[in-house]
């Protein structure tokens, strides 16, 4: 497909180009090119790619067969195979469904519980996710580059975990007070470096990497107060959140629950804030040339730090649901990981709310996926963590994909990550 | 220095305000001062505070009731402070700044060890093998900032460096083969980052944090896939040996710390000073400086800012590499999963809190090696003071500076900026 007619002069006249080629000839022609799709696609190609050699080089069994490849590659092209398709096909089996218990299920010997449970399990790692990756897409847009995701979802997830066992309230009542207790928490934790950056200049990233670390040493330290601990526990280890304040699930087995739905209505809210209200056009015009901004009448030290309260709340938001959905007590890693994996989601995203939902549902299952590999394959579940990580890598870097595939260059869509600037 | 010259700039047209730096400064101290006398000293039993010279309770020591020593020193940061305040010449502002929390410090010592003692060897000497990964994860920093290259990815070098040393030296059953694969380890991470940022143009605080979750990956990966089943085979690396020199090793509290070590601490230790020379001294250094905060000029004379930058990042790996091995050859003498645990970030802290230069990395990372000590300390003597708190230190302190509550911190010009030749 790469040895059509050179692509010099027809770029400069594209009208012209359209009606000579097929509908198919031009489709395949912009396909090869470096647009966001594509791009995107390799990218999650290229990680797999690098996952499969992974999987290979760390398995003595197969390793063994390749000591002898000149001989007999078929052994070790073999194995090597068995070994990458097995675990890629739990990856996709634990993350979406799993062909067998569909079948089951619908000969009426499978219960419909196990059929859905992959994609449940998906979109229960998935809803935290949505949250911090929002917040930081929302930084990006105006400018700020908000590492703090993991510091805001900490305290959220301490205001509301504490919230949720130390006051009573009816339920319902209860789990608002809970969501806008993490909501709040993290608001506030996002203002300081937003406050920070308006008044004195501080980096953002750094203040915020330093804040992330404050908040999970507050947070150990907590846990093992009076009040807070368990008292049948001598770990460090919260009370467990009251039923009345915990998020609604799917029956027993099934564990997605009610964050999933808020996560979707929380993107249409940023998706609107954004393009929609004054504040995302100041937002936005602050983020693209500050000094314009200001030109224009804006406050950029005030849109700064809205922005981190806001940035800061919704990471806030996704370390309630993570407590108040799955987690149900503190403990020192009830955060997990949730804030640098938002920050992932965000860039796979490329900082667009609708795309960031989606980024958020595949790392999801990439999760999911990971737990049935490790569990089935015996490859750790380190390797997802892998997967994600070099996916952003070569999203961030469009020109490594380009220089790879030797794709063309996009028509329109305006790739690269060039939000650089110092400290 | 072109620093100078800024800060000159700014000093000249900032309004004379009454409370200028100093004065805040003044005023803070004498706030914290009056918080050593009256609280600790309050606090504090009126029983002998032992500061021993030795690594036990033996021997020679240092004593001090310990109430009338919190309020003692607490009385002399105020004093510090005062000073301060009444407006002494400019001169005398670092120097009382750093009397004054340096007696803020010995009172809340003297409040923690009163009735109980504190071996100064072995808080010195943990203080520094603490800090030892902090230098030069720091120093790293400084090669590649100063060459106007973000490195957010020092913790991923780390965990790189411990890795590679934690298996090679198994392996090889060499504790050099292991160092030498800590400084490979450090170097693939640079490398990638070198050229992300570089040639791909790539958001570099990004590629920083990306690739430190790329390291955990890996590492954590092959930790899983490795190392846990067969530990024996893929993860015992020898320690590294530590070094008694005759005759010097028995200077009093230096000697031990100094004389009776590993090679990595005299490895830091000597780094500081190479690359201060080199950055202050040698043609190198200065075209360092230039691509850092100009780059477009100093292209113009013909340096070659790619090349150069390139250059400081894989040297940056190096010595990062080496901070890694530290976790693997000598802490713990095996390799675990995530076992920097934020190590990484505190050197990036050290970095900016040290403002960019070696000999500030080398005093930051040695102040926070002494805070995590302190912290192991008292949680280990039941202080009422939780440890957390005290970890906690670094990142507050760095958040302080970097907010120019006390001094100003700048970063390199360039830093963080792709450089496209045009």
């Amino acid at each position: 497909m790469t040895t059509e007619a050179p692509a010099a002069p027809p770029e400069k006249s594209p009208e012209k180009k359209e009606k000579e080629e097929s509908f198919l000839g031009l489709f395949v022609h912009n396909l090869w090119s470096a647009n966001t799709v594509t791009v995107t696609i390799l990218s999650i190609f290229l990680a797999l790619l690098i996952g499969a050699v992974l999987i290979v080089i760390s398995d003595a069994n197969v390793l063994s067969t390749f000591s002898y490849f000149t001989a007999r590659p078929s052994d070790a092209l073999t194995a090597s195979w068995d070994l990458i398709s097995q675990a890629y096909a739990d990856l996709f089996k634990g993350a979406i469904f799993d062909p067998a218990a569909v079948q089951a299920w619908f000969n009426g010997s499978g219960d419909w519980k196990t059929a859905l449970n992959p994609l449940s399990e998906t979109l229960t790692y998935a809803a935290p996710l949505v949250f911090t990756g929002l917040s930081v897409a929302l930084a990006f847009r105006g400018g700020l580059f908000n590492i703090g995701g993991q510091g805001q979802a900490v305290i959220g997830c301490i205001t509301a975990g504490v919230a949720g066992f130390a006051i009573g309230l009816p339920a319902g009542l209860h789990l608002i007070v809970a969501l806008a207790a993490g909501l709040i928490g993290g608001a506030l934790w996002g203002f300081l470096p937003g406050l920070l950056k308006a008044r004195t200049g501080a980096h953002e990233v750094i203040t915020t990497i330093m804040l992330n670390y404050t908040a999970t040493l507050f947070l150990g330290w907590l846990i093992l107060q009076n009040g807070v601990q368990d008292p049948d526990r001598t770990d460090a280890i919260s009370k467990t959140v009251d039923s009345s304040a915990v998020l609604p699930a799917l029956p027993a087995p099934l564990r997605v629950h009610l964050g999933i739905v808020l996560a979707v209505i929380v993107t249409a809210a940023v998706a609107w804030l954004i393009n929609r209200s004054s504040f995302g056009f100041e937002l936005r015009a602050v983020g693209v040339n500050p000094p314009a901004a200001k030109t224009a009448g804006m406050s950029v030290a005030r849109t700064y730090t809205m922005l981190m309260v806001v940035a800061g709340g919704l990471a806030g938001l996704g370390g309630a649901v993570q407590v108040l959905g799955t987690a149900d007590k503190l403990t020192g890693q009830v955060a997990g990981n949730i804030g640098f994996d938002g920050l992932l989601v965000a860039l796979l995203g490329r900082n667009k709310p609708w795309g960031t939902l989606f980024a958020a549902i595949l790392y999801g299952a990439l999760r999911a996926g990971g737990n049935l590999m490790q569990v089935d394959v015996g490859v750790s579940l380190e390797l997802v963590t892998v997967l994600q990580a070099l996916i952003v890598i070569f999203i961030a870097a469009p020109a490594l994909v380009k220089t790879i595939f030797q794709l063309r260059d996009a028509r329109t869509a305006r790739l690269g990550t060039s939000m650089a600037k110092g400290w | 220095m072109s620093t100078a010259t800024v800060e000159e700039l700014a000093e000249a047209t900032a309004p004379d305000r009454f409370w200028n730096r100093q004065r805040r400064l003044g005023a803070a101290l004498v706030i914290i001062g009056l918080i050593a006398a009256v609280i600790f000293g309050s606090l504090a039993e009126s029983a002998t505070a032992r500061f021993t010279l030795s690594e036990d309770a033996e021997g020679a020591a240092l004593s001090i009731n310990g109430q009338f020593g919190a309020i003692l020193f607490g009385i002399v940061t105020i004093a510090a402070g005062a000073a301060l305040l009444a407006g002494v010449a400019k001169r005398w502002q670092t120097l009382l700044l750093c009397l004054g929390i340096v007696f803020f410090v010995l009172s809340f010592l003297c409040w923690q060890v009163a009735g109980k003692f504190l071996p100064l060897v072995d808080t010195v000497s943990g203080s520094l093998e603490l800090a030892l990964p902090l230098i030069l994860g720091a120093l790293a920093g400084v090669l590649c900032e100063r060459s106007g290259v973000v490195n957010v990815a020092i913790e991923g070098q780390f965990l790189m460096g411990a890795f590679g040393a934690a298996l090679v030296g198994t392996l090889a059953t060499s504790v050099w083969a292991g160092l030498v694969s800590a400084v490979i380890g450090g170097v693939i991470i640079a490398s990638l980052l070198a050229v992300l940022a570089i040639r791909f143009l790539v958001d570099q605080v990004v590629v920083g944090v990306v690739l430190n979750l790329f390291a955990l990956g890996v590492t954590g990966f092959l930790y899983e896939r490795l190392m846990q089943p067969e530990a024996l085979k893929y993860n015992q690396p020898p320690r590294l040996p530590e070094w008694h020199v005759p005759g010097l090793a028995d200077i009093p509290v230096i000697g031990p710390v100094l004389f009776d070590t590993n090679l990595l601490v005299w490895l830091a230790l000597v780094l500081v000073f190479v690359v201060h020379f080199g950055l202050t001294r040698t043609r190198w250094g200065l075209r360092t400086r230039a691509v850092g905060e100009h780059p477009t000029a100093a292209d113009t004379v013909g340096i070659r800012v790619r090349g150069l930058r390139y250059l400081n990042v894989l040297l940056g790996g190096v010595v990062a590499g080496a901070g890694g091995a530290y976790f693997t050859l000598v802490s713990t003498g095996s390799f675990n999963k995530n076992m920097t645990a934020g190590a990484g970030f505190i050197a990036l802290a050290a970095l900016i809190f040290g403002r960019w230069t070696p000999f500030g990395a080398l005093g930051a990372a040695l102040f926070f090696g002494f805070a995590q000590k302190l912290a192991n300390y008292l949680s280990a003597v039941g202080s009422p003071v939780p440890n957390q708190f005290l970890n906690m230190l670094p990142y507050i302190a760095t958040i302080i500076a970097v907010a120019g509550l006390v001094g100003r911190v700048r970063a390199p010009a360039a830093d963080g900026v792709p450089y496209v030749k045009s």
